[in-house]
């Protein structure tokens, strides 16, 4: 096992590098001047050179990849244009919202879809699963942004339950902290749970069949303890690559909730970098991602195996 | 004679298809007396599973629903027993082995876990305790090396290993009716018999009875005491083992006979199977199901349907031309 997760960590750093060549390349050739924007509107042709000559712009493309890998190489994520400090300094900050909204999010969805998932398969073909996977289609089908204007028209504007916007961590207690978060919570875990709820359903459903199930059900096992004991953890394995895929849709439907709901994290931050069109820091959050779900499809590989005995790395 | 452990009473199971409605068990009827090993043959589709799995109340329903008849088991008719006592009886006083080892074990459970299951259902005995006792199954189905294969997964067992453990997992609580539905077609001639020379045993040894469903008559000659030939969800003959390969009275019965191949048949000489095709069950033909396969019929069996009658002490024959046929040869 432990050479497997060795085994995999190193191939993943060639797709580090390819993910990095793709996003330099990309930011690189996009459209508008870095120097252009920094030296605003009165720049004269002077400064906007000294400006080049000043970040290294006047240098050949390779040697400018080059360089940025090096520093990479090194834990330097390179300096923000704009406020001229450290990356890994402005990113800093901005880890605590958006991890405490992703674990929310992933724990949230992850109960409330296997949990609808599992009451469909149990009560399949009745009213209440037909009513419950009608729901997880709305709730697939909805549009995030949608869903988080919704939320705040009626549970922040009108019934003043929530706050509209801002953003309290975790320093300042715990409970204004959850209390802050709890409408991009609810809204992420609605949109992730539907799928995960259909993906359990059609799994349980499709494991039920299996002939192993009938051997349990002739051993005497109760309904309850074929459902929970036989059938679930086969069927699992779908629902574990639906939750790795559905945080890697996290990781983009982030960007939209931040904005929404200014919750001032790295989605946000994204945001901020592409309008400014501060390229180090757009390249430095994109390594992030790509590395987040890197490190999500091993732990999912690593799930399989212990789930499903027959699997082995 | 004693009295019969198992009264299957004039059994209907019908299957609701997009082609119309089956009646995959048609009218059966039937007793396993206490003790003895009675085999169900007949070829795919001809209700012999079903019957079985309606014995253990396991018709999935929808579609599947026994629509009349009673099964009588040690007195009590299982049919109108509510759900949990049915469980109490499934795999504690009847036990079943499937046809398919390879899928009939939980992949994701341990042997152990999925031995001790039934001692833990019906027997109520704590982890240990089970634990112990499935470590004594094992060893008496006959895998060696116990203690490891505890802690293994079905994957890392041979199909014969475990069709051993799925007897073992029938036997654990000492049924008084063993059910084998096709339970060495899956595997090696030469396993085939070990497995079944298994069943043989541990049913003699606790006295329980054993119900075989087969196609295989090789099987029935070497095991049964009692045999009922299915065909088109209807018993067509219901015999003693050694009397039903002497003297066959039923058409069908005849061309099952024949159309096994022979060791001691001349080198070339052609099977003989039986002509035409298993009817569809949705669309029966009129009168006997197998008049129009039958050498014998007559036109009194595309009109009627002939019932099971007792033709001499322990035979049971469905045929109007049941004479002719006893005299055939």
């Amino acid at each position: 096992m432990w050479r497997y997760i060795v085994q995999r960590v190193l191939v993943s750093i060639p797709v580090v590098i390819m993910v990095g060549i793709i996003t330099f390349t990309l930011v690189y050739v996009g459209p508008g001047d870095p120097a252009a924007i920094i030296a605003g509107d009165e720049a004269t042709p002077e400064i906007l050179e000294a400006i080049r000559e000043d970040l290294g712009f006047n240098r050949s493309f390779p040697v400018q990849m080059g360089d940025w890998f090096w520093k990479l190489a090194h834990g330097d994520l390179g300096t923000s244009y704009f406020s001229r400090r450290e990356i890994t300094e402005l990113i800093t900050p901005r880890l605590q919202p958006t991890l405490s909204l992703g674990f929310q999010v992933v724990v949230l969805s992850t109960l409330i879809g296997i949990s609808t998932g599992m009451l469909a398969a149990w009560k399949a073909g009745t009213r209440l699963d037909r009513n419950l996977m009608v729901l997880a289609v709305l709730g697939f089908a909805t549009p995030g942004f949608w869903l988080a204007f919704l939320t705040i028209w009626v549970f922040a504007v009108n019934l003043g339950w929530f706050p509209v916007i801002g953003y309290s961590p975790i320093q300042d207690g715990l409970f204004s902290h959850l209390h802050s978060l709890f409408l991009p919570v609810m809204v992420n875990s609605i949109l992730a749970s539907a799928f995960i709820s259909r993906i359990t359903r059609s799994a349980m459903l499709e494991v039920l069949r299996e002939d192993y199930i009938r051997t349990a059900r002739a051993k005497g096992a109760s309904e309850f303890s074929v459902f929970l004991r036989h059938a679930f953890r086969p069927s699992a394995i779908p629902v574990a690559t639906v939750i790795g895929a559905s945080i890697a849709g996290l990781a983009t439907g982030f960007v939209l909730t931040e904005t929404i709901f200014a919750i001032p994290g790295l989605g946000r931050m994204l945001v901020d970098a592409i309008v400014r069109r501060d390229y180090p820091i757009i390249q430095a959050l994109l390594m992030v991602v790509a590395v987040v779900l890197i490190g999500v499809n091993l732990i999912v590989d690593i799930l399989y195996a212990y789930i499903d005995p027959r699997i082995r790395y | 004679m004693t009295e019969a452990l198992l009264k299957v009473k004039n059994l209907h199971t019908e299957f609701r298809t997009e082609g119309g409605i089956v009646k995959a068990v048609d009218d059966v009827s039937f007793e396993v007396n206490a003790g003895e090993i009675f085999a169900l043959v007949g070829e795919s589709g001809c209700g012999k599973s079903v019957t079985a799995l309606s014995i253990m109340g396991l018709i999935p329903n929808p579609p599947g629903e026994i629509t009349s008849g009673s099964i009588e088991f040690d007195g009590v008719d299982l049919l109108s027993l509510p759900s949990r006592e049915m469980r109490a009886i499934r795999g504690s006083r009847i036990g079943m082995i499937f046809q398919e080892p390879m899928s009939s074990l939980n992949p994701v459970l341990t042997i152990e876990s999925q031995l001790a299951e039934p001692l833990k259902i019906h027997e109520n005995l704590s982890g240990n305790v089970a634990n112990d006792r499935a470590k004594e199954l094992i060893d008496m189905v006959g895998i060696p090396d116990s203690a490891t294969r505890m802690k293994q997964y079905p994957h890392e067992l041979s199909g014969g290993q475990r069709q051993r453990i799925m007897i073992a997992m029938a036997m654990a609580c000492s049924p008084q009716l063993l059910i084998a539905d096709e339970a060495t077609t899956a595997l090696d001639v030469t396993i085939q018999a070990q497995i079944l020379d298994l069943m043989q045993d541990v049913t003699s040894q606790t006295g329980a009875s054993l119900l075989i469903i087969t196609h295989n008559l090789g099987i029935v000659a070497r095991y049964a005491d009692r045999v009922g030939v299915m065909y088109a969800g209807k018993l067509r003959e219901v015999s003693d083992a050694s009397d039903l390969y002497a003297e066959p009275h039923h058409p069908y019965t005849v061309g099952l006979l024949q159309s096994v191949p022979r060791l001691d048949a001349d080198k070339g000489s052609p099977l003989s199977p039986i002509a035409g095709e298993i009817p569809d069950l949705t669309d029966l033909p009129e009168g006997c199901a197998f008049n129009p396969r039958c050498e014998w019929a007559v036109d009194k069996c595309r009109i009627e349907q002939p019932t099971l009658e007792e033709t001499k002490p322990g035979k049971q024959v469905a045929c109007f031309e049941h004479e002719t046929v006893a005299l055939r040869v």
